[in-house]
């Protein structure tokens, strides 16, 4: 069972590939959950810091964790869906993480959600921090998860309050 | 209160409907908002079967949406045959249920017109490929007519809400629907002439290449041209099992036409058949509009679709299982569920892993065969090559075909995405511009420019199999020569 058969990528996978602990710690930093060889490179243009880069068209991209400012252009660029912007010191218990959002009805702050894992699975609740929408109507949205959540929830579910 | 599937609600789109107006459907009244399809006004009402087949009498749906299959025929003003899927609607427009094989219309209800055109240059498909063509030759100065069976132009980037993979160059990040509103932009600033609604019948001899087509079902326009572009895309694969015919079983790319084109929910729990690229982004955009998708079944050890798409529906805890198929439909008038069963490694159904599952709509997005049939009639040689999809034209790197002066471009020449048939489209503009004496130096830049992309585009590993079928299809034009 891999990414190929399941759709998901795997803890082991992710840990090889995911920015460090110690980057998130810092604050805010893009995280780039797209490994494959793909041909595609909006992240690489939008970004202003020319913090991601790929060796060619379809090599994975790359985050220079120095230059990256955790600003979340990219989540709101990416076809894939891929990029997350996570901030490990965001509060003392909670973390927060920033998705790109393309359902109905659009979170509004301060409202709580189910906060779902990369299969979909509910494994907490998620408070709505912001939501912004970008022209193109992608909402980026800002939650706050317990912070042992930061590298589990990609996602939110049915609206709990 | 009557049923009305139509989406009013969308977190991507608004649908912009024309004025609210009657059709009539055997003598029955039907809301309708002008200028939406028959098959969008027929489906919001509930009307989902519109032909029974002629042996058994089975209802009939419609399975491409794109005016590609013969499977929604229905007699519209007097005429018989008509693919109600690209015939937009009016108010008072009659539509009945065919008896039989159809009638012929009777002479008082149809009026035939006839136009003749002469131009440098007939571009056959409005999609990413003919659009970029046309827009390409237009702007080294050749004259040229563009000619779509849609009602829209823009082939199947209409229905793409999703941002697009790809370079700088072909807009990715942006989605396909405002990539469409990007080449239609041009294509007005180039003040390209464009035939909506009318279809190439046929390519005959003549001092030049003589296409005859039709438009709207009443107009015979005869267009003379030096040189054709023939970029009609592909349609889509039909699998085998049992009530695979029964209403509520569609072309995925249909579905998506329906639902994001028409915006009309095309029902409320879907199956999806195959996880390459089509399948995973359909259930995406099913959730989008509201569907609950049960789960994609893929026949193959592993997902075909780029991960990030898969791992989309995944987190909204839509399961994908690999290596199930379907096995077959259940449902009379409409399909109400389907068995699936694992297979083993040599593709064999595994006696007792048959699970039913409770759906109103199965997506089959088993792949894409090129639009070969004008090319055929064309006289331009044809060779299978599995890696292409199916029957192509044989063609060389700059997309000429074995006959004089055609050229071929996007998915009719293999199947690919809209990325590569914008760089094919480009690339045949430029050629056909060479050809014409118009600025050969611009043109030779844009030419260059687009090969490159091109490579770097096909450097993925996903397009190994296209890449081999090119190579294949290339020796044989040489052969051929």
């Amino acid at each position: 069972m891999n990414h190929k058969t399941t759709g998901v990528l795997t803890l082991e996978r992710l840990e090889k590939m995911l920015t460090p602990r110690e980057r998130l710690e810092k604050g805010p930093v893009a995280v780039i959950e797209c490994i494959e060889k793909i041909p595609c490179d909006p992240c690489v243009h939008i970004c202003k810091f020319g913090a991601i880069k790929k060796k060619s068209l379809v090599d994975p991209p790359e985050v220079d964790y120095e230059k990256c400012t955790g600003c979340g252009e990219c989540v709101a660029i990416c076809p894939g869906l891929a990029i997350f912007v996570v901030n490990l010191n965001y509060k003392n218990r909670e973390a927060m993480i920033m998705m790109p959002y393309e359902l109905l009805p659009t979170p509004k702050k301060g409202e709580i959600y189910e906060a779902l894992d990369r299969e979909g699975k509910q494994v907490g609740e998620a408070r709505i921090v912001t939501t912004k929408m970008k022209k193109d109507r992608t909402a980026v949205v800002v939650i706050a998860v317990k912070k042992s959540l930061a590298m589990i929830v990609r996602n939110i579910g049915k609206r709990l309050k | 209160m009557n049923l009305d599937l139509r989406l009013w609600e969308h977190p991507i789109l608004d649908f912009e409907r024309g004025k609210l107006v009657y059709i009539n459907l055997n003598g029955k009244k039907i809301k309708a908002y002008d200028g939406e399809t028959v098959i969008a006004a027929l489906y919001a009402s509930g009307i989902k079967a519109y032909s029974k087949s002629a042996k058994y009498g089975r209802p009939r749906g419609f399975f491409c949406g794109i005016g590609k299959c013969s499977s929604c025929l229905m007699r519209v003003n007097g005429i018989p045959h008509t693919r109600i899927c690209v015939t937009p609607v009016e108010n008072g427009t009659k539509i009945e249920y065919e008896k039989g094989r159809g009638e012929p219309p009777a002479e008082t209800e149809v009026e035939v017109e006839r136009e003749k055109v002469d131009t440098d240059l007939v571009v056959v498909g409005g999609g990413p490929a003919g659009l970029s063509a046309a827009i390409t030759a237009v702007s080294l100065g050749v004259d040229a007519f563009i000619i779509d069976e849609n009602p829209k132009p823009g082939g199947q980037l209409i229905k793409q809400t999703h941002k697009f993979f790809g370079s700088k160059s072909t807009y990715a990040g942006v989605r396909g629907i405002e990539i469409a509103k990007i080449l239609l932009k041009e294509l007005r600033k180039a003040s390209l002439k464009c035939l909506l609604s009318a279809s190439v019948i046929g390519r005959y001899e003549g001092k030049k290449h003589l296409l005859a087509a039709v438009q709207n079902n009443r107009k015979l326009i005869e267009l003379s041209a030096d040189k054709i572009i023939v970029a009609p895309g592909a349609r889509e694969n039909m699998l085998l099992f049992p009530n695979n015919d029964l209403p509520g079983i569609y072309g995925a790319g249909g579905v998506q036409t329906l639902m994001n084109v028409d915006g009309v929910k095309p029902g409320n729990d879907a199956l999806i058949v195959g996880a390459g690229n089509v399948g995973l982004i359909v259930g995406y955009q099913l959730i989008q509009a509201g569907v609950n998708v049960k789960m994609v079944i893929e026949a193959k050890g592993k997902i075909g679709g780029y991960l990030v798409h898969a791992s989309k529906l995944r987190r909204l805890g839509v399961p994908i299982l690999t290596r199930h198929t379907i096995k077959e439909a259940e449902g009379k008038s409409h399909v109400e569920g389907a068995t699936f069963v694992e297979l083993d490694e040599e593709w064999q159904p595994i006696e007792g892993t048959e699970e039913d599952v409770n759906v109103d709509l199965i997506c089959l997005a088993v792949g894409l065969t090129p639009s070969s049939e004008l090319l055929f009639q064309a006289g331009c040689k044809q060779a299978y090559v599995p890696e292409l999809g199916g029957q192509v034209a044989i063609h060389n790197e700059d997309l000429e075909t074995t006959v004089n002066a055609i050229y071929i471009a996007g998915d009719a020449s293999g199947i690919e995405e809209a990325n590569t048939a914008m760089m094919e489209g480009r690339i045949t503009g430029a050629n056909v511009a060479i050809e014409c004496g118009k600025d050969r130096v611009k043109a030779e830049k844009i030419r260059e420019e687009s090969f490159k992309s091109l490579e770097a585009l096909r450097a993925s590993p996903f397009s190994k199999g296209v890449l081999k079928g090119k190579k294949k299809i290339w020796q044989l034009w040489r052969e051929s020569e």
